[in-house]
């Protein structure tokens, strides 16, 4: 769970076909704000997600018409949902100030791993969004960096 | 009253060389592999940091050889909660796995007080920081790892700078490895940038290749998550 949890993230689950909105520790309003218009949720259903699952952290705004609210805490990380194989939208909170893990978003979203969005423009992304369009996330790996500590202390790799 | 004033002036001079030659020294080495053959096991700090520090951590550790890479010792902030019980069921596992326990050196687990909090003004954290670094110098006086492993939490910039003392003066010469984190991909953190310009890290990894082109000194190792 990163404290400073600036990237925030919309999953998507094919199968339930609910939508989970989460902001981590943080508090995100504009995020939950933007998601809670009455477009997107237009656009969400005409997509076929049925359901809207909003984690809120420590926001104060309250999204209308809520029938299930799930306050979930320790949000999953970025590559927690990418290692599920999920579709993921990464809202940038640009409340923050140095946001630095937009930059990981931003190279992910370049990689085509992610789309990535602001909260002004999420509507945007999700009426144009092509899921189909996002590569897997390929595993990551620690054996480089341990081969490499072996080497240097001199130990032999079996 | 002169003479002893030359005399005092030369001391320092000569004690100041002593020391930026020793530092240099100390530097020049670090860069180049141990020139020792492999030692049987190295003691290993683990140094962990909320959130994602931990989780990237613990996948390195999980790919280390454990009978090289023993005791280990785990380390994290007093207000961290998650890290070291994470970290904890990692070592639980691995002994379920080995049938031998009497072989393997039992890991530590400990909490050490914090530089700067999140969002915490820059000035009092120069108090903070003073205060961490004394703890810091206890519990590196206790532990003398062999190795440090760091990925830019606050809490290993006081550690390494001491290990780095301990290494000027003769205490123990550790090996430092620093892992940037995934999620730095065109700048360093400043745990990485003092470490990376200062030349305390013996080896520095990063993750994407925008900072290995832009930090010529790192390693590209690929995304660990």
């Amino acid at each position: 769970m990163r404290e400073n949890d600036d990237g925030q993230s919309k999953k998507k689950k094919k199968k339930k076909n609910v939508v989970f909105v989460t902001v981590g520790t943080t508090c995100f309003d504009s995020l939950v704000r933007a998601v809670d218009a009455p477009e997107i949720k237009q656009d969400l259903l005409n997509r076929g997600y049925t359901a809207l699952l909003i984690q809120m952290g420590r926001g104060s705004y309250i999204p209308t018409k809520v029938t299930f609210l799930s306050c979930i805490s320790g949000s999953g990380s970025i590559f927690e949902t990418l290692r599920l194989g999920k579709p993921l939208i990464v809202v940038v909170n640009e409340g923050l100030m140095d946001n630095h893990q937009s930059e990981l978003a931003e190279e992910l979203a370049e990689r085509k791993h992610l789309l990535c969005a602001r909260p002004q423009t999420l509507h945007q992304t999700i009426s144009t969004m092509n899921l189909e369009s996002l590569i897997p996330y390929p595993p990551g790996d620690a054996t480089p960096v341990a081969k490499l500590i072996n080497k240097y202390l001199g130990f032999l790799v079996d | 009253m002169t003479m002893v004033f030359t005399f005092a002036i030369t001391l320092t001079v000569a004690a100041f060389t002593v020391i930026v030659t020793r530092i240099i020294y100390v530097v020049y080495k670090s860069s180049k592999p141990l020139s020792k053959l492999g030692p049987q096991s190295v003691s290993t700090l683990i140094v962990l940091g909320s959130g994602g520090h931990t989780a990237e951590m613990l996948n390195l550790v999980a790919v280390l050889q454990k009978d090289k890479f023993t005791p280990r010792i785990y380390i994290a902030a007093s207000t961290d909660n998650m890290s070291l019980q994470k970290a904890s069921a990692l070592e639980a596992s691995l002994v379920d796995e080995r049938d031998d326990e009497t072989m393997s050196k039992k890991a530590l687990f400990m909490q050490i007080y914090r530089s700067r909090e999140v969002g915490q003004s820059y000035l009092t954290s120069i108090g903070t920081t003073l205060i961490a670094i004394i703890h810091a110098l206890w519990l590196m006086i206790k532990i003398r790892p062999q190795v440090i492993l760091c990925n830019g939490p606050g809490t290993c910039v006081p550690l390494c700078l001491i290990a780095f003392f301990f290494k000027v003066v003769g205490i123990r010469w550790s090996s430092i490895f620093y892992v940037e984190s995934i999620a730095r991909v065109r700048r360093l953190s400043l745990s990485g940038l003092l470490l990376y310009k200062l030349r305390i890290a013996d080896q520095f990894f990063v993750q994407w290749p925008q900072l290995q082109r832009k930090y010529r000194r790192t390693h590209f190792v690929g995304c660990l998550m």
